[in-house]
């Protein structure tokens, strides 16, 4: 018999067993109605309330973040951040539409370029797909839109967020993919980021950055 | 299966109590963890409930586990990953290194994982000419020490920074030898640099998953450094180290019981980044490995389940039942002898390697209680531990003496009056001998407490004494 067969056949025998056909039904039922469990309220609120505790969690864990109106600011953001942060004005994208319409020839010199990440790039930008308030972090998925090396090999990580995407809790990120991909469908991979990359592995001294990057900046579009 | 020394547990008891390196790391770091988690649980005040419902997930798990074992896998497949039964360590083993040869790997990087210790991959893969480089500080430090993790999620907690700068210095050949190490910024700099190649050079990432989810076939790890995400989207192939236990079925109950991993390891809210798997590169990927493996492991496990020992599948690795633990903060990990160190190593050790290689860890306990009132996932390990040395007893594993001392004192605790009797006499005697003091330097037959401390010795009066005089 396979390693396979052999481990189930000892998980059937152990475990207490109702009717079969009761057992399979709940799981099914569990997996497809995906009940939420308890949400702490910490993140419920208006959007105000969410960009409050979004910047309170993420200024936290050393991140930064700021708040503008106009999506086409964006740009000209980008360029104040990379210069004042003594980094080249160069920044890589992916091809994320939203970021692809943007009027970067507001940012100035800014030099734009596309893909995925390489290990000279300093600087990246990103389209988040959702940040939740709870906890200051920002969720984002994979694919070429937003390349998953993007979110780790630069040393500063800049992120778009639009207030309609900043929610209360995990679970309404959730419910946002599900509509996207459909039901149990996952992309390669989803990556929750709550602040640049740190280590207290050495005497439990918190230093920043460890592996990933130094800096995460979220631009919060209203 | 890893090199063991859980028989020797008194031996690395006494060693560890008188290294002062190890004395100094674990004073001085040890309770920042409680405070960290005491903070953390304090501005949440839902936390305790969430407690509740992560507990009744995985019990709810076990209780179908073969059902959500076969859903996952069927998951993971439909989303073109593959899915490998393991046994044993050695079938385990086994199928990573297919999987690396197939690749033509000459070096692989990996993520933290207590599965890759529990197998003792690295050695493994050296022997087959593959590098293994772990990537998460702690891991890379004790790597290049040929150590083992004394900490499930702060794997070199045991060392002091200078200990960390002389590694360096006697590895990191290439750098200048007269560079500045002496803070801990530069030694996790320079270990940024060094690894940076590795991961941009490895043929295969390795890492472990904190959950497997049924409903989507996903893997997730939860990291603060960012090595884990490096280590599985830089390479072609990524491959999961997991068990059987790791399962929860659907999105929503990993992130509930997401909410208290963090907490109660490292007390931060949610940990920096928690990244959630499936299978490999998608069509128009333009990163990402192109094949995503899972080894599924055993190891014992099913012999758990049934049992009074159920509960412990229940564990989530976050640690917080060492950092609250006062005999592990005073032995550090590597006492324990074996992967899985502190109270839930305690009960996990002797039900994967059993009883009689493991005897000792049931004892290693005050029986304080304050693992089971850190416990996340509200698992009774006092109650195991006592279940461990009921077993030890039925087997006979106890040296005689000590099987005499309890026949001695079950003898006299079924007879009350002599029990007083000799007590009354015991505490007045003890008393006497301690006078002025308070305290035994030398007790006759008990060396093994006083060669460490004191005996604070009887006030002169038994328990029975003193309740019977203060009774109202």
């Amino acid at each position: 018999m396979s390693a396979r067969e052999m481990i189930l056949g000892r998980v059937r025998a152990r475990i207490p067993r109702g009717p079969e056909g009761a057992r399979r039904e709940a799981v099914e039922r569990r997996l497809a109605e995906h009940p939420r469990n308890l949400i702490p309220q910490r993140g419920q609120g208006d959007i105000e309330h969410r960009i409050r505790v979004f910047t309170e969690m993420m200024l936290a864990v050393g991140g930064t973040v700021e708040v503008i109106d106009d999506i086409n600011e964006v740009p000209h953001h980008v360029a104040v951040y990379l210069r004042d942060g003594n980094l080249p004005a160069r920044v890589r994208r992916g091809a994320d539409p939203l970021l692809a319409r943007l009027p970067w020839h507001r940012g100035g010199t800014l030099e734009v370029v596309e893909g995925p990440a390489v290990d000279e790039d300093r600087a990246s930008v990103t389209h988040a797909f959702a940040g939740i308030a709870e906890s200051g972090t920002i969720v984002q998925i994979s694919g070429a839109d937003n390349p998953t090396t993007l979110n780790f090999l630069p040393e500063a990580h800049i992120v778009v967020l639009e207030s309609a995407a900043l929610f209360a809790s995990y679970e309404e990120a959730w419910t946002k993919l599900r509509s996207l991909m459909g039901e149990g469908i996952m992309p390669r991979t989803v990556n929750m980021i709550s602040g640049p990359s740190r280590t207290a592995d050495i005497e439990q001294t918190i230093v920043r950055p460890a592996h990933g990057p130094k800096n995460m900046h979220v631009i919060i579009v209203r | 299966m890893t090199e063991m020394s859980t028989t020797a547990f008194k031996d690395n008891v006494t060693r560890a109590l008188a290294d002062d390196k190890l004395q100094f790391a674990m004073t001085e770091t040890g309770p920042r963890f409680i405070a960290k988690r005491t903070k953390a649980r304090e501005a949440l005040p839902e936390f305790d409930q969430l407690r509740d419902q992560a507990r009744d997930i995985k019990d709810h798990v076990l209780d179908h586990l073969d059902i959500y074992l076969e859903t996952y896998e069927a998951k993971v497949k439909e989303a073109g990953g593959h899915v490998h039964w393991a046994e044993t360590p050695d079938e385990a083993r086994a199928a990573v290194l297919e999987i690396c040869r197939k690749a033509n790997a000459k070096m692989v990087t990996k993520g933290k994982s207590m599965i890759s210790e529990e197998i003792d991959l690295n050695k493994h893969l050296e022997e087959n000419g593959i590098t293994p480089v772990e990537t998460d500080l702690g891991e890379y430090i004790i790597q290049l020490r040929n150590e083992r993790p004394s900490h499930i999620i702060a794997p070199a907690v045991h060392l002091t920074r200078d200990q960390v700068e002389a590694d360096f210095r006697r590895v990191h050949t290439h750098l200048d030898p007269k560079r500045d190490l002496t803070e801990i910024p530069a030694l996790v700099e320079e270990a940024r640099a060094v690894l940076r190649q590795k991961y941009l050079n490895a043929d295969v990432g390795i890492t472990g998953a904190n959950f497997l989810i049924a409903e989507t076939g996903t893997s997730i790890i939860v990291t603060n450094e960012g090595n884990g995400d490096l280590t599985q989207s830089l390479p072609k192939v990524h491959i999961v180290l997991a068990s059987i236990e790791k399962l929860v079925p659907t999105l929503e109950d990993a992130t509930t019981i997401l909410r208290v991993l963090a907490r109660s390891a490292t007390g931060q809210d949610f940990s920096n980044y928690t990244t959630f798997s499936t299978g490999g590169r998608r069509p128009g990927d333009p990163d990402g490995p192109v094949e995503y493996h899972v080894i599924l492991l055993d190891n014992g496990r099913t012999s758990v389940l049934g049992t009074e020992f159920q509960d412990m599948l229940r564990c989530i690795r976050c640690g917080a039942c060492l950092n609250h633990c006062p005999v592990y903060n005073a032995v550090g990990g590597h006492a324990y002898g074996w992967v899985y160190p502190g109270p839930i190593g305690s009960v996990v050790t002797p039900a994967l390697v059993g009883i009689e290689n493991a005897r000792h860890l049931p004892n290693a306990s005050t029986f304080c209680g304050r693992c089971e009132e850190v416990c996340p996932m509200r698992i009774p390990i006092p109650k195991m531990l006592r279940h461990w040395r009921e077993k030890e007893f039925e087997r006979h594993l106890q040296p005689t003496s000590q099987r005499w001392g309890l026949g001695l004192w079950a003898f006299m605790a079924k007879r009350p009056r002599l029990y007083r009797k000799a007590t009354a006499i015991a505490a007045r005697v003890l008393s006497n001998q301690a006078v002025g003091k308070g305290r035994l330097k030398k007790v006759p037959l008990a060396s093994g407490w006083t060669a460490f401390r004191d005996l604070p010795a009887p006030q002169g009066k038994t328990f029975h004494q003193l309740w019977k005089e203060r009774r109202p």
